[in-house]
């Protein structure tokens, strides 16, 4: 038993030691093996399809997303990676005239089925976006207890708090100004804010499109040593158009193109002999 | 998608630039380890001196290439095949160096050899030459045109090297066994075979790199392959 299975959100009960041969294991920050076992797949997606309108955006993705590790999103702009990463949680849906079929299971259960309640199904799968967007007009303290609030979670708000902005790597940076406006903060700074603020929920699966992309590169190094943090907890899915940061990040690397899921693989193959002569191509540079 | 050649034309032009540098290079070492035999042979001081000064510039153009690869790495971060290439040209321009001082060293010989009478030709020592000079020759066409069934040809090459070695080796100690005067001449062949056994190592090494560029597939070191008579461990 490591420290990070004792601390994992309590309603994911299959985070219990599952062998599952067939899952990958993912890297540690410094690069060996786990001695944890190895879990079941966080994430499991089966033929996938995506439209908007008549736009089939993705097509017949199949994925699996192993528990605790870092899967990374790759491929050129309006390939599908955000829009597979948007179907995750459903807010794919929340774009008029988009729809996705398929299957999507997360810890087994099927995230598009009916009966979900898409608010809750957020609450498990959050989401950091390219920009910060911390609310303006709330302090830093009320922008991480925003969404405890606003999922009715009762409790001692300023513990959550507390908690989560140090698992952001914010904590030392704020903690004599929480009631400072959020504004006040630097563009990294804002995003570790709203990092922390989808952490505050206790969500599973953290969703992260470009984290990174309009931060300088201190900022970026912070999310991403961040990102090795977090993923002792949490299971992370990243879009990224920065392909060594794919690299850094992450344990498995999905290339999209045109819609299609052309090569999922362990990073390390992806970038140094992929199957794929498209991946081959796009991680060289070769776009034609 | 799918064109053969990067997008950006600087970095394809940097590529295509490394590959031609190692090939220069990979031609002089060829020349010189050639040189180097018929001086020995022939007797031609000339020829071995140019030989020996010829290697300066061998090991400067090795710098060069280390530079032009250290140089891609940090400011192109390549990737996939474009990385396999990278740094196999970083691996095998250390080989080629130790090719050009192989060369120097049968070179050397040569020059020993000059001052003393001649030898009873050495007919295995000219095939070994030619022999080993065409592995490295054969290496850097499956360098150049990614091939690995010809990588693979030199790899399996290596043998028949290594047996025509023995044969010299044990006609030499023969030879020293019959008259013990001419001992410090046969050992000076001996020594020139060893450096031209050494070199098709290094062949070897540049087509398992080969291999592995092509491939991503590493076939160094199996179980199977070494063993006969200790060849000279490849050098790091």
């Amino acid at each position: 038993m490591n420290a990070a299975q004792e601390i994992a959100p309590v309603n994911s009960p299959l985070r219990r030691s599952v062998h599952v041969a067939e899952t990958p294991a993912p890297r540690s920050p410094d690069g060996s093996l786990p001695a944890a076992p190895l879990e079941l797949p966080k994430l499991k997606v089966e033929k996938l399809n995506a439209w908007y309108g008549s736009n089939h955006a993705l097509h017949d993705v199949s994925l699996t997303v192993p528990a605790r590790s870092v899967t990374a999103a790759i491929g050129p702009s309006g390939c599908g990676k955000s829009t597979f990463l948007r179907c995750l949680n459903r807010m794919h849906e929340l774009i008029p005239g988009a729809r996705a079929e398929g299957t999507l299971l997360i810890d087994g259960k099927n995230l598009l089925g009916r009966d979900v309640d898409p608010v809750e199904l957020r609450r498990r799968v959050g989401m950091v976006f390219q920009r910060p967007n911390p609310f303006p007009t709330m302090s830093i303290r009320d922008n991480v207890a925003a969404g405890l609030k606003l999922n009715g979670i009762p409790g001692n708000h300023a513990e959550v708090v507390e908690r989560t902005l140090r698992q952001a790597a914010l904590w030392e940076e704020v903690k004599d100004r929480l009631d400072a406006s959020a504004l006040s903060l630097s563009g990294g700074q804002q995003q570790r804010l709203c990092i922390a603020r989808a952490l505050a929920v206790q969500p599973e699966v953290l969703l992260m499109d470009e984290p990174a992309s309009a931060l300088d590169p201190i900022a970026t190094a912070k999310i991403e040593d961040l990102i090795h943090e977090l993923k002792e907890r949490y299971t992370i899915v990243i879009v990224t158009h920065n392909m060594q940061q794919a690299g850094r990040v992450s344990d498995q690397t999905a290339f999209f193109y045109m819609g299609d899921l052309v090569e999922v693989g362990p990073t390390e193959k992806i970038f140094t002999n992929p199957s794929e002569k498209r991946t081959e191509d796009y991680v060289t540079g070769k776009f034609g | 998608m799918a064109p053969e050649t990067h997008t950006d034309k600087v970095y394809e032009a940097e590529l295509a630039q490394l590959r031609d540098r190692l090939l220069e290079m990979g031609g002089k070492v060829e020349s010189a380890i050639a040189s180097s035999v018929r001086a020995l042979t022939e007797r031609d001081t000339a020829l071995a001196e140019k030989v020996i000064a010829s290697d300066r510039e061998v090991n400067r153009t090795e710098v060069e290439i280390d530079d032009m690869c250290r140089r891609l790495l940090a400011l192109r971060q390549p990737a996939a095949s474009d990385l396999r290439f990278i740094t196999t040209a970083l691996k095998i321009v250390t080989d080629l160096e130790r090719m050009g001082d192989l060369a120097v060293n049968v070179a050397e010989r040569a020059l020993d050899l000059a001052q003393s009478p001649p030898s009873k030709p050495f007919h295995d020592l000219t095939e070994l030459a030619d022999l080993s000079g065409s592995q490295l020759e054969k290496a850097l066409d499956a360098f150049v045109e990614r091939d690995v069934k010809k990588a693979e040809e030199v790899i399996a090459g290596d043998d028949m090297l290594d047996a025509l070695y023995h044969r010299l080796f044990n006609n030499l100690l023969a030879y020293m066994m019959e008259d013990s005067r001419v001992i410090r001449r046969a050992t000076s062949i001996m020594f020139a075979a060893k450096q031209l056994e050494r070199f098709g190592d290094h062949a070897t090494n540049v087509a398992e790199m080969v291999v592995y560029m092509v491939r991503g597939t590493d076939v160094r070191h199996p179980g199977s392959r070494g063993g006969e008579g200790a060849p000279a461990a490849p050098k790091a």
